[in-house]
């Protein structure tokens, strides 16, 4: 069988990485590799087990996984924003428009992965740990939360900042405080403003600048709203036709994300909700004292539009940075969602909140666990001392 | 007397060299972190508050070095302000009449070098039990040390961030035409704390002995 012909090959050149052999210093490249393509047979020796049939490679792959639809729905959606600029839509095939996005976005993908993984080899092999699939999912959710005109060498500077100082400064995978992926786009955010928010990096022109149609404006739903000149289909917001983030237009591909992330169990369901009830409930309070045309949105539309959908459903459950408790969960969830729509709405710089809002409650989450702990230990202490 | 010993001795020298390396106000006691942060976008302005620290830390070690045996114990710390005091408004008045723009960039963090806490640390932990001689040779390396780092984090946070060095543009035009975009988040504060955490990461790494041990 083909599989054992792998595992042979494993087996033959193993003894050249062990300690003394040849190939020493790439022991945890070897090792990586293997147990990508086997379940290792290795049990946690020391520490808290956690019995569960799958270990975190596969948990990690069930995420990317579930960012597929995204992503091509991404892609294609670049070629469609693409056509329609330039007027071209309607004598395009689907394949052309498909082709169009795939060739730009797959550059970004490619950079990140090569970056984020040789940094993350590197620092396995000088910390002697084992090179894990942590930054599968980072790399690709980094390329689907930025604007498609991103240069690459940015898109590089950004994942280089995001693995080094968020993730490897705190000890690697499962000891980073903030989501690796948010961190690369804050940093963007804050470092190059002018790629990554206003009107023209939305959508890709190309060298076709002088075929746009006139009255194109480029800018994203939530761009025009803060003008208060609000001009979008909302359904077109739910299906993902709009011009944002690579990612991040279409709820409904999301949504199909989300599906795959509960029945897998890999997703916190509640983390989800509370997170959507958070943001309809600061919809609501907004609506009901609105004094502009931003405040005035429908309280549902913010679900759809901008990165909201994207954040609650791959950003906010990272099991990393959320919160780890039950209840924990419902608080975090339930205050990005509050504090996303805050920032959206009454912060004008910002015109996306949901990115600084998961960061901010990242932040707070241990301390929400603490709580969540303390009062449950109280509660126990209480009840044992009734029943003495 | 066998005490006294010369001022440029072995041990003394010691006061001027471990400040900037193993005894680092900033990066190893994690001291004066506010003005650290604050004054560091730009090489000139980090450079002139480097001096100012310099001569406020080494001529109040001295001063207070001389009074330490006449200064009640129990009011020693006004005593310490006043001198500390009386030394950064004499800064602020050279400043501002040999390098006026510089003072205005610095503005207020010439007056908060009085809060600075290495200075106070200086005096409480050196100069009260120290002749003025090392007490001199320990503000000037204190303040070195801080001054050290205040340059290094300046020195890349102007390079990355305005693309300039001491207001010169060094990358060249054809750099930006090709697209290349200064970093507007190393302007900014948090990153002179993440320039600061990377230096301190950089010299535990080298020196084993700076890490604390895991319990």
């Amino acid at each position: 069988m083909k599989g054992q012909g792998i595992k042979n090959f494993f087996d033959k050149h193993r003894p050249k990485f062990e300690k003394g052999g040849k190939l020493h210093p790439f022991q945890s490249v070897f090792e990586g590799f293997e147990t990508f393509m086997y379940v290792p047979d290795a049990t946690t020796k020391k520490g808290s087990h956690v019995r569960d049939y799958i270990d975190l490679k596969r948990t990690m792959i069930f995420v990317v996984l579930a960012v597929v639809p995204t992503m091509l729905f991404g892609m294609y959606n670049i070629g469609y924003q693409h056509y329609h600029a330039i007027g071209e839509f309607a004598q395009t095939s689907f394949w052309q428009v498909f082709i169009y996005g795939l060739i730009r976005v797959l550059p970004v993908i490619v950079v990140s992965y090569v970056v984020g993984l040789a940094i993350e080899f590197t620092f396995a092999q000088i910390k002697g740990h084992e090179i894990n699939e942590g930054y599968l999912v980072s790399g690709i959710l980094i390329p689907l939360v930025l604007p498609i005109d991103t240069p690459l060498w940015m898109v590089a500077i950004a994942v280089a900042f995001s693995v080094i100082i968020a993730k490897e400064a705190f000890g690697g995978t499962g000891m980073n405080i903030w989501n690796p992926a948010l961190i690369a786009r804050a940093f963007l955010f804050f470092a190059y403003p002018s790629h990554m928010s206003g009107d023209s990096v939305w959508v890709r022109i190309g060298a076709d600048a002088d075929k746009v149609v006139d009255g194109f404006s480029g800018a994203t739903p939530l761009g025009m709203a803060l003008t208060g000149n609000i001009d979008y289909n909302i359904w077109d917001a739910f299906w993902g036709f709009i011009p944002g983030s690579i990612g991040e237009t279409s709820t409904f591909a999301i949504l199909l994300g989300a599906a795959f992330l509960l029945i897998t169990g890999i997703g916190s369901w509640r983390i989800m909700l509370s997170t959507v009830l958070g943001a309809l409930f600061t919809g609501l309070i907004i609506n009901a004292f609105a004094v502009n045309p931003f405040m005035e949105i429908p309280f549902w539309h913010h679900l759809f539009l901008g990165g909201f959908a994207f954040g609650a459903v791959f950003m906010a459950t990272d099991p990393v940075s959320a919160a780890q408790t039950p209840a924990g969960k419902w608080i975090y969830g339930f205050l990005i969602g509050v504090m996303a729509i805050v920032i959206r709405v009454l912060n004008p710089a910002y015109p996306e909140g949901v990115m600084l809002a998961i960061l901010l409650m990242n932040t707070f989450a241990p301390l929400i666990d603490h709580y969540v702990v303390q009062a449950n230990v109280k509660k126990r202490l209480k009840r044992a001392a009734a029943n003495v | 007397m066998s005490d006294k010993e010369a001022l440029f001795s072995k041990k003394n020298l010691r006061l001027l060299t471990d400040p900037l390396g193993s005894k680092n106000p900033i990066t190893v006691q994690v001291l004066g972190i506010c003005s650290a942060l604050a004054v560091t976008a730009q090489l000139k302005p980090a450079f002139v508050m480097t001096l100012s620290v310099i001569v406020v830390t080494a001529l109040s070690n001295v001063i207070i070095s001389l009074l330490r045996n006449t200064i009640p114990n129990r009011i020693r710390i006004i005593v310490q302000l006043v001198i500390v005091a009386s030394l950064v408004i004499l800064v602020d008045q050279v400043l501002k009449a040999f390098v006026y723009d510089v003072s205005k960039q610095l503005s207020v963090f010439v007056g908060l070098i009085i809060t600075n806490c290495i200075i106070m640390g200086r005096l409480e932990a050196f100069a009260l039990g120290n002749k003025p001689g090392p007490a001199f040779l320990d503000g000037i390396g204190n303040g070195a040390g801080y001054g050290l780092i205040l340059i290094v984090v300046a020195f890349f946070r102007e390079l990355l961030g305005a693309g300039t060095i001491w207001g010169f543009h060094v990358i060249p035009e054809g750099f930006y035409n090709l697209g290349y975009v200064n970093n507007g988040l190393m302007v900014l504060s948090p990153m002179a704390l993440i320039t600061v955490g990377v230096i301190i990461w950089f010299q535990r790494t080298k020196n084993h002995d700076l890490v604390e041990e895991n319990k």
